[in-house]
């Protein structure tokens, strides 16, 4: 494993939710009803006892709480800060209902499992060597939560990862602002501190290993391989340079260092979550006049509202129902040439307009890794891995979870499907071989 | 607008508000203080031969955040010498002609009860109040609870101070007791004028969990303190009604015992007080929360059409009954409110471990359905746990079902005189 660099272009980014005081902490976990049934527990994909959580806190008994967290989802401590609380659990308290301010529950999680990483507390063990083992394929959350969970079986494990970093989107995606590339290290290792976990970095399938020698030399297989490179725009001047994919440009911010000088202005393409991460990197970044850029309407947006709103906040400006029809420039990017759509998304007439920018991203999606996957006998629908409810693929043995499976989801909807192939694999092993 | 000024046995103040004798009435600038604040009158830290007091004097009980719902102390009497207090005492009266400076007195022998009684007379006392209720510390050297705990000892002190004295002579009562009637029955046969209850309860206000001693910790050692604050209202609240409603208790009484707000202040005005003390709340909060006190009582008496204290007092004892003479036909189902309702079952989960089981959640709930907890009224024996747990105001009701009985009680039952309902809840 190759640790990342120190000097890295997201350094510069501060929480956006600051962690809580002890005070803080213990103000906002006494304010917790501790509903029977909660609704926040069914909003979590991973179902941690959100309030058994809480109350510990509440009590002084933050180890406890740490143990309730993580023995729902291991990546208890990523998932407390980049989790979409909001529409998830937070979303779901009752507090809501009576026009109180919910519950604080990602920050309180966070409370609890920063805690635990900084104590170093360890609460599960491996269990006895089962003389079976599981190869899972992408180091991302999804293989973390299923080898960890591997590991409480006692089944041996081998993470592949094409990179030399370790994490998935957790180290190379996250909004610096969230969390850092460091601490989504600090987690991987925590995790493999159950022991028993290998970790080969840098070998990809099809070019080190191919899929036949990993079925041989795994009893099942579990894949985790995430999703493939970001969408490219195929309009003319398309190979301007200035002109990136979001996720390879949030990968740089997150691994290496930046250069964004001449850039005054900068425009990304998308409406989506990456889209609202990128704009407010950008600002962060120091860019002056940062653009979303979005061919349907605001409401219509499929980023979160709150993200939105926040990136608002920061002073990125939005066009609606705007789509690029050209790039224009000389060797870099100068401005894009713009057509303003109608209702049906279909261009107006009359409506093309130039609007700046030294910098373009383009968040309109990342391809799926279908042909990766081809000769391992899985099926696909709409280029993801087809799973039943317990993260089966339509070949025995082979399951599958995380963005490759869902099609691109949060960390903690990869957590939850980690853990559950994991309990599915342990019971096919067991049964089958 | 309501009249607040109040006579307690005697004692005139402009409110019924009262400092009880404790730190906060340690002294005439800190008197002197409260009275600007509003407060109607005080009671002076017990005086008696001055003591040496300990470090680490207070402790507290925190509830889910909630910091020092009870209270207590080790504190002893009077620290600083009798010529200071004295001679604050005359000043603050000189200052304050028309709010009631009450002294409340603790020594033993009745040459010192003779003494100290004149000396404060002389000091401007508009009245005395007998410490018969401290409960650590004075109590080991045969002084305060040691007194009220025994009705001979309380009677006989009584009558000295009742003979010495020209002001009124309350007697401070233990909480300490079994029963508070024969105690307030004493004070009143040794001529009492009023009593004041309850002074604070014997207690262990926590332990130390790593250093495994009690506190509050002196050095290596704790001792039992003086429970009180918000906590113990209810048990203040009871004693103060037991002899009201005493048809042989005659003599007014100064309410003591959790009074925090104005709504504490008018529950022990209803069960029979002419004044409430307050300690606790002003220790943790400042003479400020007068402000509020003065100003929740008069809409209150307006609200309800009082015009003086007067009017209002002991107008719930009559309300406080033995369980035997209660309606054992009066019946009650909890209502929930669908709109108010929020979700968080927190009754069907206290009424499944804590009560009756016939709160359950919604049949047509799960993750997208109803969270409207559904109450079974066949099975609901209106004992008001939901209520209590509901943090939505008035979203659980309990409402009066007509089950067709006429009134009847234990009492009449035993007697022949009254069919009961059928039982609910009980199988």
């Amino acid at each position: 494993m190759t640790k990342i660099a120190k000097e890295r272009a997201e350094n510069v980014f501060t929480d956006f939710k600051a962690a809580y005081t002890p005070q803080q902490a213990l103000v906002e976990a006494n304010r917790c009803l501790f509903c029977a049934d909660a609704p926040c527990i069914q909003a979590c994909p991973t179902g941690i006892e959100i309030p058994q959580f809480i109350r510990k806190i509440a009590t002084g008994n933050v180890k406890g709480s740490a143990r309730t967290i993580f023995d729902s989802n291991i990546l208890g401590m990523s998932c407390a800060r980049v989790c979409p609380v909001e529409v998830l659990c937070v979303g779901k308290c009752v507090y809501n209902e009576m026009g109180v301010p919910p519950i604080q529950i990602g920050k309180l999680q966070r409370y609890s499992t920063d805690h635990a990483f900084a104590e170093g507390w360890r609460f599960f063990e491996a269990a006895p060597d089962s003389g079976k083992s599981v190869g899972l394929v992408g180091a991302g959350p999804a293989s973390l939560a299923a080898a960890h969970e591997l590991r409480r079986h006692g089944h041996a494990c081998t993470i592949y990862d094409k990179r030399d970093v370790t994490g998935g989107l957790n180290t190379t995606g996250v909004a610096p602002y969230k969390m850092k590339a460091d601490r989504s290290e600090d987690e991987v290792e925590w995790v493999l501190g159950i022991g028993g976990i290998e970790v080969r970095t840098g070998v990809e399938v099809g070019r080190d290993v191919t899929w036949g020698e990993l079925l041989q030399a795994h009893d099942a297989l579990f894949v985790g391989v995430g999703l493939g490179p970001d969408t490219r725009l195929d309009v003319p001047g398309a190979d301007l340079s200035g002109i990136h994919g979001a996720v390879e440009a949030i990968e740089r911010v997150k691994l290496g260092t930046v250069d964004l000088s001449g850039v005054e202005h900068a425009v990304v393409v998308g409406g989506g979550n990456t889209a609202i991460d990128a704009v407010r990197e950008l600002r962060g970044l120091g860019v002056a006049d940062v653009t979303m850029l979005y061919r349907g309407t605001e409401p219509g947006m499929s980023g979160y509202a709150h993200e939105w709103s926040a990136a608002k906040d920061e002073g990125v400006r939005a066009r609606w129902q705007t789509q690029p029809v050209a790039f224009e420039g000389q060797g870099r990017v100068q401005s894009i040439r713009c057509v303003r759509l109608d209702q049906a998304k279909q261009p107006i007439a009359g409506s093309e307009h130039e609007v700046p920018a030294e910098l373009v991203l383009l968040a309109i999606g990342q391809s799926k890794l279908e042909a990766l996957l081809l000769g391992l006998g899985v099926t696909f629908e709409r280029g993801r891995v087809v799973v039943d409810e317990h993260q089966a693929t339509a070949r025995p043995g082979v399951y599958a979870g995380g963005d490759c499976a869902n099609g691109g989801k949060e960390v903690v909807n990869a957590a939850a499907e980690g853990k559950r192939a994991a309990l599915a694999i342990h019971e096919y092993i067991v049964r089958v071989t | 607008m309501p009249d607040l000024s109040t006579n307690c046995a005697g004692i005139r103040s402009p409110n019924p508000f009262w400092l009880a004798s404790a730190p906060p009435a340690n002294s005439g600038a800190q008197i002197q203080r409260a009275f600007d604040h509003g407060w109607g009158g005080a009671v002076w830290k017990t005086l008696g031969v001055p003591i040496q007091n300990v470090s680490s004097r207070f402790g507290a009980v925190d509830v889910r955040g909630t910091k020092a719902v009870g209270f207590n102390n080790i504190e002893l009497i009077t620290d600083r010498s009798l010529e200071v207090n004295f001679r604050e005492i005359y000043e603050t009266k000189k200052k304050y002609p028309k709010h009631a400076v009450v002294v409340s007195l603790m020594v033993e022998t009745r040459q010192e009860w003779k003494d100290i009684i004149k000396r404060s007379i002389d000091a401007g006392a508009d009245g005395l109040e007998l410490n018969f209720g401290c409960p650590h510390g004075m109590c080991e050297r045969g002084m305060g609870s040691a007194v009220g705990q025994e009705p001979k000892v309380n009677q006989e002190i009584t009558s000295w101070a009742v003979e010495y004295s020209s002001v009124p002579v309350l007697v401070k009562l233990t909480p300490n007791v079994g029963d508070i009637v024969p105690h307030g029955l004493a004070a009143q046969r040794g001529g009492a004028h009023g009593v004041a209850l309850i002074n604070t309860i014997k207690s262990i206000i926590g332990v130390d969990i790593d250093r495994m001693v009690p506190m509050p910790r002196v050095g290596g050692q704790s001792t039992n303190g003086g429970y009180c604050g918000s906590a113990v209202k209810p048990i203040a609240l009871h004693m103060v009604a037991q002899l009201a409603r005493s048809s042989e208790f005659e003599i007014p009484i100064s309410g003591i015992g959790g009074v925090a707000n104005w709504r504490d202040a008018v529950e022990f005005i209803l069960l029979g007080s002419s004044s409430v003390q307050v300690c606790t709340e002003v220790m943790l909060r400042g003479y400020r929360i007068v402000e509020d006190m003065i100003e929740g009582l008069t809409e209150y008496m307006s609200s309800h059409g009082f015009d003086t204290i007067d009017q209002m007092v002991g107008k719930a004892v009559s309300g406080y009954s033995e369980w035997g003479d209660l309606d054992l036909n009066y019946e009650t189902v909890a209502k929930i409110d669908a709109q108010a309702c929020i979700g968080c079952q927190l009754c069907v989960v206290a009424c499944h471990d804590g009560a009756h089981q016939c709160i359950h959640p919604n049949p047509q709930g799960g993750p997208s359905g109803s969270r409207v907890p559904i109450v079974d009224e066949s099975e609901c024996v209106g004992c008001n746990l939901c209520q209590i747990v509901c943090p939505v105001p008035g979203c659980i009701t309990m409402e009066e079902v007509d089950n067709g009985f006429t009134p009847g009680t234990w009492n009449q039952h035993m007697a022949g005189e009254a069919a009961l309902r059928p039982k609910k809840g009980a199988h």
